[in-house]
């Protein structure tokens, strides 16, 4: 994707670097960490700062697709790693706090010997007591069009590149674990069609509403907490230590899903949009409410079975997820009930 | 005992869909293929999706239970 526009010192420091060679930034580097250590003392609310989640979100980006004008060397380069660590550490901190704060007090059944379908069944009942505000809801019966375009852009910064962050984890885990997960992947990815694929379906919609469908093409355009919805998966994935915590995400994303999923497809008929534009949502409704029964009993289960020490980094994935895309939800709804866009700044219509 | 697993299997989920995998068909009454999108797939047992055979995830909503009532 394209370098997005900087938003504070932090971004403005990272992409000055990477636009040189690497093993020239050696003082560039020094100052970056120096920059990320002050701006982390100031900021109150990292989940929630624009210029420490972009910083994040670009640097996770060196281990998708790159970024444009950006050496593929960066990416291992070490003092560069360590500005990520820098970052994540006080980013899962965050993300556990309000993920404990999401899951109140949830009884769990003793550890030792939980079955899969115990943990399937922790997993379901968390998934349906999820009682945020209903973004689907509002979609389905409220939304303008101009609103729906909103929805998709901030959809569209991980649609775009629907599963890969989960895809991280499939040699991290074995046995019965692994084989759901790339059950579960190849689906996502089109069963080897590559039209199929979610990412190109919800490319399709995207063009299908007159939108630019490349990928990143609206990052400059969304808050900070639409970015850290990405940012905890690129976390989750790319540390193997937390393979718990993804298959927990993965698991609640397929478990809230297929109903929504009815919904947002309904807001878009309302509007007269056809198949085409609701491919994406209405596949979902019937792709999730499979993928939800092997992602919480055959991976997330499963891993549980195989690694009972991991069922808390299950649930803290778990809850991580209702606990942020709630908070993306509640931003979203407040700006659109009160008359406001939920972007940044307005984005120029689309031709 | 060198019994090779079946080609296909049905996975009875509790409180949810039958999970079928493998090597199958899915058609109507005469013969006719139903719609299939994928590989393995989750047939409706509650009743209440809107995708039949298929299942949408309804039985969450529904509260549908594949066990009696405990007494």
């Amino acid at each position: 994707m394209k370098i997005p526009k900087q938003r504070g010192p932090v971004s403005t420091a990272l992409f000055g670097v990477l636009a040189e060679a690497p093993g020239t930034q050696a003082k560039g580097l020094e100052g970056l960490q120096r920059l990320v250590a002050a701006q982390l003392a100031a900021s109150t609310d990292i989940i929630a700062d624009d210029d420490l989640q972009l910083a994040l979100f670009c640097l996770y980006e060196l281990h998708y697709s790159g970024l444009e004008g950006v050496s593929d060397e960066w990416e291992w380069v070490p003092e560069l790693i360590r500005v990520r660590q820098l970052l994540e550490t006080p980013f899962e901190a965050a993300l556990r706090d309000a993920a404990a704060e999401a899951a109140g007090n949830l009884e769990l059944p003793p550890a030792s010997g939980l079955t899969s379908d115990a943990v399937a069944d922790v997993l379901f009942g968390l998934a349906a007591r999820d009682g945020g505000p209903s973004l689907s809801r509002y979609v389905a019966k409220k939304a303008t069009l101009e609103q729906l375009k909103e929805f998709l852009i901030h959809k569209s910064i991980y649609q775009l590149k629907e599963a890969d962050p989960h895809t991280f984890a499939i040699p991290r885990l074995s046995g019965r674990a692994k084989a759901a997960l790339v059950e579960i992947q190849a689906d996502e990815y089109g069963g080897g069609r590559p039209e199929r694929m979610h990412s190109a379906l919800f490319a399709r919609t995207m063009r299908g509403l007159g939108m630019t469908d490349h990928y990143g093409a609206y990052v400059n355009d969304v808050p900070a907490v639409s970015l850290a919805a990405v940012n905890l998966m690129s976390l989750f994935g790319l540390n193997r230590r937390l393979r718990g915590a993804i298959t927990g995400h993965l698991a609640i994303y397929e478990m809230t899903s297929s109903q929504p999923n009815r919904l947002y497809g309904n807001g878009f008929r309302r509007h007269g949009f056809d198949a085409q534009v609701t491919h994406y949502f209405d596949e979902h409704v019937e792709a999730d409410a499979v993928h939800e029964q092997i992602a919480g009993r055959d991976l997330a289960g499963g891993l549980v079975e195989a690694e009972p020490g991991l069922l808390n980094d299950v649930l803290f994935g778990a809850t991580a997820v209702m606990a942020i895309d709630g908070r993306l939800s509640a931003h979203i709804l407040q700006a659109w009930e009160s008359g406001r866009t939920s972007l940044r700044a307005a984005v120029p219509a689309a031709a | 005992m060198n019994q090779e697993p079946p080609e296909s299997s049905i996975v009875v989920c509790p409180d949810g869909p039958l999970i079928v995998r493998g090597d199958f068909e899915i058609v109507t009454p005469s013969g006719e293929p139903v719609p299939r999108e994928r590989k393995t797939v989750a047939l409706c047992r509650c009743g209440a999706s809107a995708i039949k055979p298929y299942c949408d995830g309804t039985h969450k909503m529904i509260k549908f239970r594949t066990e009696p009532p405990s007494p």
